[in-house]
């Protein structure tokens, strides 16, 4: 499967310079798009893909052009997962209860990037209210693996994955709660980052779990990650949890140097169980890294292998609440019922799929009088107690540290059933979202042609130091990376 | 049941009352987005993607809730924490857009705070504990009798801000709660932070009553009473729901725990439909907003800039004034009409004198018009100024009636209208006495038999006088020239 014909930067350039018009990116992307699309084994990638305003809008770009200095993004088309509220698409989050739904407003981070000379590119599929790991609990069907099409992409958001895989878009959108966006990198080849909590606006994406949802970036290479980023990042007045920090030039930390630092590799991360496959690609990127001048060392997070069951206790705690809203009184789907109470179980026994509805009965329980303690209460106590874990490790010298993102490669559509098993695909990544530290995948070579993602965790605010390992990582990795 | 019976059942029993206060706080934006709090717009015009409940839009504190809420709670007395936590209360309602409600729990901005509501025989205060005072948004209007077969749902209300005002169980009659409620209206009045209207909904009580025979300690089962929209008829509620209580409990029944509802035009109370206890809220710590941390620096200040709460405003009205009880009652009422009527002694001098005016003309026109002390157009130092033509001798008394009757027309200042409508008093012993001269000669038998001795005549010719110079003629003058003319 070829990448994108340009990067994110070589775009700008060439756009910039006239050499591109953004109208021929954007029919080239939707001819792209079309075509993967073609046949059985369509990877079903968008939910809505509107042409006519694609390239009404991308005629608008040329407003951009008269600027001296090229905006940060200029005539990049950027694929948005379908949770992410944006004007001329609709935004369902997979979900049959939004079918149709267009959002009057516009959140911060579109916004952000139609200001930087973006053109948003459609809205992609997503395992409903992003609760899933595979792209296959869409109310919209299952998104398929541009590497290998009998397998899933990942998820929840597969879609954005599978647009930048399949060189639709260089760079799309994706959201995280527990490893939504670095799962389908590592299964897709590509790059995925979770920022740190409150270093994007989340205002405009549909609250999944409000503590631990957080924006993401995927990109084809660091470098198209790392611009997209410093774009959207930054505080927003329209999100009290955003921080007020300044943000970093992320694509110039690309050019940085690893030598002297340290790397910090977790063995709760290398578990006997682990893939043999798995652990021997990520030991062969530490050896690049360890080549590179940085010092590898063994570390521990203890509190790892609890991150699992708090994670499904605060998320569809919070889940429970945020899907509240959608009780057909004031949009999206409504059934008729006896009464209120049946217009209620109606509508939203018809309008939310099974996984949903799992996690909002289990986030109900959990916060319900004479549970509280047991179940939510003590969850967010060892919720500090992960974050102690990173806290301590960062504080001991260790600059970034190196996992799997995954235990396993793709696995083939329809193979996981038990919702458990599913839960676990997020073991190395949910960690970072309790935490609330910023977090990447990238490929790091393949085993059965399947690809394999590498983490980096940093400590909180730290995304631009893990931008440099990263690139550092690509460069020296080359095509062994993809291969 | 008659007052008289009531008063026979509180021999054997006990009320016990606490009270549930919701305010509206007077900001011009609601608590977590820029909508109007606008009262009465069209029906869903000030909402925005917040306020809907839009699907991705987050909640963002306003800044002067926060300002006025902790002005209340400092007010009350209590103690307000430089750390409180947001907390969503969960139930679905139609008019609750969110599906929860933004509200505090267990980490409320303010506990512990205490309410005098009067005195016993003894003089020793009768206080009423404030347990804590949290800040929340209130939900829409669900409005059932505009569509047959439907219910219409107004969301300009959805995101207004609240504070709801928690009692402990402190009162023992529904007079004490009617006490309690007007005490704590006027501090927020005079906190200037809320309408504190029962009648526009920006003041809402639940009232918690429960009946136990005198002499127990342990506190009976309680009910709680909603429904009512006026502070009378919280009292009549908490009656009427006592003798009810009693009734169950002298016939050796048990009381349930549950909502009761008060039909004040029936003047009876009935169970609500739903139960109590039905409800989980499953409350747990708002993830989009972060603690609410307030400076101590900051706090303080604040307790430090309180506007005068009523009781100290009564103390200083007695001590620097020296007004009587009945004036200062009637004076401090209100907080507006107590800086008009400072502004009218300051500028004046007589406290008494002003006292008088306002407490007499003033607040007649206002009773007359619609009672809005902001747009009345005689402003204090005006009246100060009528006040001085008195107390000059430059209008008569009657006079400075008329003039301010104009002033209230036509907001002029009272030198200009006298002037204009040749008000100013008149002691020219000349005038005065053609106009005697007149008068005796139009009344010559009252004329004479005052002569004779009916001294009571004297109003009679005065009056007269008066009418002809139309109010300008001075009676302490015409009274000596009445004497040396036609006295013995």
């Amino acid at each position: 499967m070829s990448g994108p014909a340009h990067g994110a930067g070589a775009l700008r350039e060439h756009t910039h310079r006239g050499a591109l018009a953004a109208s021929d990116t954007v029919a080239s992307a939707l001819e792209r798009a079309d075509e993967v699309n073609a046949g059985r084994d369509g990877l079903n990638i968008f939910v809505s893909l509107d042409e006519k305003h694609l390239r009404r809008h991308a005629e608008a770009c040329s407003g951009f052009m008269a600027h001296a200095e090229p905006a940060p993004l200029l005539g990049v088309p950027v694929a948005i997962k379908d949770n992410i509220a944006s004007l001329h698409h609709p935004t369902t989050c997979g979900s049959r209860i939004l079918a149709g739904y267009r959002s009057p407003y516009e959140a911060t981070v579109v916004r952000r990037l139609r200001a930087a000379g973006a053109i948003p590119f459609g809205k992609t599929n997503m395992d409903e209210f992003a609760m899933g790991s595979s792209t296959e609990h869409s109310a919209y069907g299952p998104t398929r693996n541009p590497v290998a099409p009998d397998r899933v992409p990942g998820g929840s958001s597969g879609g954005s994955a599978a647009a930048v895989a399949a060189g639709i878009v260089p760079v799309a959108l994706g959201s995280e709660t527990g490893g939504s966006v670095r799962q389908p990198a590592a299964f897709c080849g590509i790059v995925g980052v979770k920022p740190t909590y409150g270093r994007v606006s989340r205002f405009g994406l549909v609250a999944f779990a409000s503590s631990l949802d957080q924006v993401g970036v995927f990109g084809a290479t660091v470098d198209d990650a790392a611009r997209t980023l410093g774009v959207i990042a930054g505080r927003d007045p329209l999100d009290s949890t955003s921080a007020d920090l300044p943000v970093p030039d992320y694509h110039r930390a690309t050019d940085g140097a690893i030598r002297g630092l340290v790397i910090g590799r977790p063995k709760e991360y290398f578990p006997e169980s682990l893939d043999p496959r798995v652990r021997q690609r990520c030991d062969a990127a530490l050896e690049k890294l360890r080549e590179l001048g940085a010092e590898i060392r063994d570390v521990s997070l203890p509190h790892t292998e609890l991150a699992i069951p708090v994670y499904y206790i605060v998320a569809p705690a919070e889940a429970s609440s945020n899907l509240a809203r959608f009780d057909g009184v004031r949009y999206g789907l409504r059934m008729e019922g006896d009464g209120l109470r049946g217009m209620y179980e109606a509508t939203r026994s018809r309008g939310f799929g099974p996984e949903v509805t799992r996690r909002i009965m289990i986030g109900t329980y959990v916060l319900s009088a004479g549970y509280y303690d047991a179940y939510y209460r003590k969850a967010q106590q060892v919720r500090t107690l992960i974050t102690g874990d990173f806290a301590r490790v960062f504080a001991s010298g260790v600059d970034v540290l190196f996992t799997p993102t995954t235990p396993t490669t793709a696995f083939p559509i329809g193979a996981i059933s038990d919702p458990y098993e599913m839960y676990l695909s997020d073991i190395f990544t949910a960690t970072a979202n309790l935490a609330g530290v910023p977090a990447m995948s990238q490929p790091i070579g393949r085993v059965d042609g399947l690809p394999v993602g590498g983490q980096f965790i940093a400590p909180h605010f730290g995304e631009e130091s893990m931008f440099t390992f990263a690139y550092a990582l690509e460069r020296a990795l080359g095509d062994e990376a993809r291969s | 049941m008659t007052a008289p019976a009531i008063d026979a059942l509180m021999r054997d029993w006990e009320m016990v009352v606490g009270l549930e206060v919701h305010v509206q706080l007077k900001t011009r934006t609601k608590a977590f987005c820029a909508c109007s709090t606008e009262y009465g717009a069209p029906p869903n015009t000030n909402v925005c993607p917040v306020c809907l409940a839009l699907p991705g839009a987050l909640p963002t504190l306003n800044a002067h809730a926060v300002e006025l809420a902790t002005r209340a709670a400092l007010a009350l007395g209590c103690t307000v924490h430089a750390n409180s936590v947001f907390a969503r209360k969960n139930y679905f309602y139609p008019d609750l857009p969110k599906g929860y409600q933004i509200s505090q729990f267990d980490q409320p901005l303010a506990t512990d705070g205490r309410v005098e509501i009067g005195r016993r025989e003894d003089g020793s205060p009768i206080n009423v504990g404030v347990t804590r005072v949290h800040m929340e948004e209130d939900a829409g209007k669900s409005v059932h009798d505009r569509y047959a077969g439907a219910t219409a749902i107004d969301l300009n209300r959805a995101g207004v801000p609240l504070i709801e005002i928690v009692s402990e169980p402190d009162m023992r009659s529904a007079r004490e709660a009617g006490a309690y409620l007007r005490v704590l209206k006027q501090i927020l009045e005079y906190m200037a932070v809320s309408d504190v209207s029962m009648e526009e909904g920006s003041l809402r009580v639940d009232a918690n009553v429960s009946a136990r025979r005198r002499g127990q300690t342990r506190l009976g089962t309680k009910t709680e009473v909603k429904n009512m929209n006026s502070f009378s008829g919280v009292e009549r509620a908490l009656e009427m729901e006592f003798i009810r209580q009693v009734g169950v409990l002298e016939q050796g029944g048990r009381i349930d725990q549950q909502t009761m509802l008060w039909d004040g035009a029936a003047g009876q109370v009935r169970p609500s439909r739903t139960k109590e206890g039905s409800h989980d809220y499953r409350y747990f710590p708002e993830p989009d907003l972060p603690p609410l941390l307030l400076e101590q620096g900051w706090i303080d200040r604040t307790l430090h800039e309180l506007p005068e709460l009523p009781a100290a405003r009564r103390a200083r009205f007695a001590s620097e004034y020296a007004l009587g009880d009945y004036d200062i009652d009637v004076l401090t009422a209100d907080p507006v009409i107590a800086d008009y009527y400072e502004s009218v002694t300051r500028a004046h001098g007589d406290s008494k004198a002003a006292a008088n005016w306002v407490m007499g003309e003033v607040l007649a026109q206002l009773r007359a018009g619609d009672g809005d002390l902001a747009t009345f157009r005689v402003r204090p130092h005006d009246l100060a100024e009528l006040l001085n033509l008195v107390r000059d001798g430059v209008v008569s008394h009657t006079a400075a009636k008329q003039i301010f009757a104009r002033m209230v027309a036509t907001g002029d200042p009272p030198a200009q209208i006298a002037e204009r409508e040749g008000l100013v008093k008149v002691d020219d012993d000349a005038q005065l006495s053609r106009w005697l001269d007149e008068v005796v000669a139009e009344m010559p038998t009252e004329a004479e038999r005052f002569r004779n001795g009916e001294r009571k005549l004297q109003g009679v010719l005065i009056g007269a006088v008066m009418k002809k110079s139309k109010g300008r003629a001075d009676p302490r003058r015409l009274n000596q020239l009445l004497a040396e003319r036609l006295g013995r």
